[in-house]
């Protein structure tokens, strides 16, 4: 069985005066893993309902293939979904709910059996089969809908934060399931969710939504790495952002990269940032840096390694386990997160505590421009 | 210890006032309606304490299983055609965003005596009733239309009648439903009336069968609505229990047509009743 590409143009739609879609646009490639990651009421959860068919858009478009299926009713669309609460019909035994689509067709029993009991295999719920779904657990109700929503053999299937109502453990090994199931059947996954880890592990690209808009699309890395916008920054992960303006920008030699110089606002000790194109100087830039990337020590630390360094003060340190997260305060009264892993057995070296002066450093290519500041 | 078994022991005690209460004006009335039906008939009504089986006898008369027949086949038809009323009905109420007036609506009825109702609908139907006299103005018809005394006038009254005990049920059960089942079963290929047959409706059984048994009981026993708007056609079991009471005086009679009555009902009450329990077995049932 193969996917289809999903090719969404300009769509639009409003709820009265509130826009839960601006002209968006998105080219979801054939067996993608591709995932829309967003707040709450960012249009995610709208957006997905239109490419199902239970909302119809203002303006656009969805192709699936080459197809335009935006007129078409849900049960002629070769997409299912895998609702956020289940769905699962309670009147139905586990079986009953997974032959449900075939029983539309009026398929003969035996093929029936034959899918189903393969469908039931590949979410491993061969022993629940007789049971009705309120006598089974979260996770294997959400197993049930996934094999419910595969049965139909679809070119793509729609997931609507299919894993919020479980706990931890249990979602992280039903998001390496389904991953696997991608692996095994290769169509096309729309993922929608709110946690950024679980978009982050799975996906192959993923698009960020943020008040009806798409703020990126990109791979993982580029997400979290190079994010187009403070907020994008600001929601993958956790972040550092500084308001800057750019004051020197030159080509380093021998390289495509350039080296830019930025004056924070209120202070006076400048950063240093490598980017791969030119900023005009005297451009207002937002500046991120994660912080994990910030070392963090006692002593001054030397070399020309680390071009920024800042004095500041451990206001909250949080023991986390494997890290420990400490906010610091610089000079000039802004705080910084920075994460110092645990990478030995009692980490050697003094321990750095509560109130303790310290200097966190990171080198230039560890920071991000975004030239695009929300406003 | 001697404290939990004492208070655990005055558990049972908290019955008594229902116990005494069902007793005494619920199962005392159907012991002696069951003791007269097996006792000869007095000569200016009331029985003689002498065993006799001829009551039984007399229902099978061919006169009797007629009406029998006919009660069957009026209650069916009204608690038919109120079920298929009340469902839309019930889903609108469900969805509708005044669901607290409509609710108010559907229940004003219930303030008003069922014998004023039922003459509301005698001026409404009656020759110079309010339907007539208006087409007659009209000029559409000039002999009044017989529209009371008759097998349909008591159909309709019935189902105007029980209709709020019929919505009432199924809105609840509708109101518990999820509709977002409803799209799964779309997403899944089914068509919109399919949703409906098969997701909707077997998870609002339990209310459909609330509904029928609040609609055809009453209805079964019913005798006010068929002496009052129904006819010759339409003269029911109800009629002819009370017409044994009080003018052909053979209560055993009336008592052995009683006793049938409630065999029927009960019959129907278990049969949805265990059809429920089949369906959930799981589920708990606390008293």
């Amino acid at each position: 069985m193969l996917g289809s590409s999903v090719i969404i143009e300009h769509l639009s739609k409003d709820y009265g005066d509130f826009h839960a879609l601006k002209d968006v646009s998105m080219n979801i490639n054939q067996g993608e893993f591709f995932s829309i990651l967003g707040p709450s009421g960012c249009g995610k959860t709208t957006l997905l309902r239109i490419i199902a068919g239970f909302v119809f858009p203002d303006e656009g478009a969805v192709y699936l293939g080459d197809q335009n299926i935006v007129d078409l009713p849900p049960e002629q669309r070769d997409c299912n979904t895998v609702f956020q609460n289940y769905a699962l019909f309670p009147h139905l035994s586990i079986y009953e709910n997974i032959a449900f689509p075939l029983r539309l067709q009026k398929m003969s029993e035996s093929a029936i059996d034959e899918r189903v009991k393969k469908y039931l295999k590949m979410v491993q719920l061969e022993n629940h089969s007789q049971k009705k779904p309120n006598q089974v657990s979260g996770g294997q109700r959400q197993r049930v809908a996934i094999a419910r929503a595969l049965i139909n053999e679809p070119k793509v299937l729609l997931l609507d934060e299919p894993l919020s109502a479980l706990d931890a453990k249990l979602r992280s090994n039903l998001l390496i399931d389904l991953d696997n199931i991608h692996d095994q059947i290769g169509i096309t996954f729309i993922y929608i969710t709110h946690d950024q880890s679980e978009a982050l592990s799975v996906s192959d690209r993923i698009a960020v939504m943020n008040k009806g808009e798409i703020l990126q699309i990109g791979e993982p890395f580029e997400i979290y790495e190079s994010p187009a916008t403070e907020f994008v920054a600001s929601f993958i992960g956790e972040t550092n952002i500084f308001s800057t303006t750019v004051s020197e920008c030159s080509k380093k030699e021998d390289t495509d990269e350039y080296l830019c110089k930025l004056e924070l606002d209120n202070f006076s000790v400048p950063v240093f940032v490598t980017d791969d194109g030119p900023t005009e100087v005297g451009q207002r830039v937002s500046y991120t840096v994660r912080p994990e990337k910030i070392h963090i020590s006692l002593q001054k630390p030397m070399g020309r390694k680390y071009l920024n360094i800042f004095k500041g003060i451990v206001e909250e340190p949080i023991y986390a386990g494997f890290q420990s997260k400490l906010y610091i305060r610089l000079e000039n009264g802004e705080l910084i997160k920075v994460f110092k892993q645990h990478i030995k057995f009692l980490d050697e070296g003094p321990e750095i505590s509560y109130l303790d002066e310290v200097y966190v450093s990171w080198t230039a290519t560890d920071g991000y421009i975004i030239e695009d500041i929300d406003r | 210890m001697k404290n939990l078994k004492l208070k655990k022991d005055l558990g049972s005690y908290y019955a008594y006032p229902m116990g005494i209460w069902f007793s005494l004006f619920f199962l005392l009335p159907m012991v002696l309606i069951f003791a007269y039906s097996f006792l000869s008939k007095g000569l200016y009504g009331g029985v003689e304490l002498q065993l006799s089986l001829k009551a039984y006898r007399d229902i099978f008369q061919k006169a009797y299983l007629l009406i029998l027949g006919r009660t069957v086949v009026i209650s069916f038809e009204a608690t038919l055609y109120t079920i298929i009323i009340a469902i839309p009905c019930a889903l609108a109420l469900a969805r509708s965003k005044r669901q607290t007036l409509y609710l108010t609506l559907i229940i004003i009825p219930f303030l008003i005596n069922s014998l004023l109702r039922i003459f509301a609908w005698m001026s409404i139907l009656g020759s110079d009733g309010i339907i007539n006299r208006t087409l007659i103005q009209l000029g559409i018809i000039t002999d009044s239309l017989p529209l009371l005394y008759n097998r349909r006038a008591v159909i309709l009254v019935m189902v105007y009648m029980y209709l709020p005990y019929a919505i009432l049920p199924i809105f609840s059960a509708i109101d518990r439903f999820d509709f977002s089942l409803l799209e799964a079963a779309r997403d899944l290929g089914a068509t919109k009336m399919q949703s409906y047959i098969k997701v909707l409706f077997p998870s609002i059984k339990s209310g459909i069968n609330t509904a029928i048994i609040f609609t055809f009981i009453p209805a079964f026993g019913a005798y006010t609505i068929p002496l009052f708007v129904g006819g010759k056609d339409s003269y029911l079991l109800g009629n002819l229990i009370v017409d044994q009471v009080t003018k052909t005086r053979n209560w055993p009679l009336a008592s052995a047509f009683s006793m049938f009555l409630t065999l029927i009902s009960t019959v129907l009450v278990m049969y949805v009743f265990v059809d429920d329990k089949k369906k959930n077995p799981k589920k708990k049932r606390k008293i």
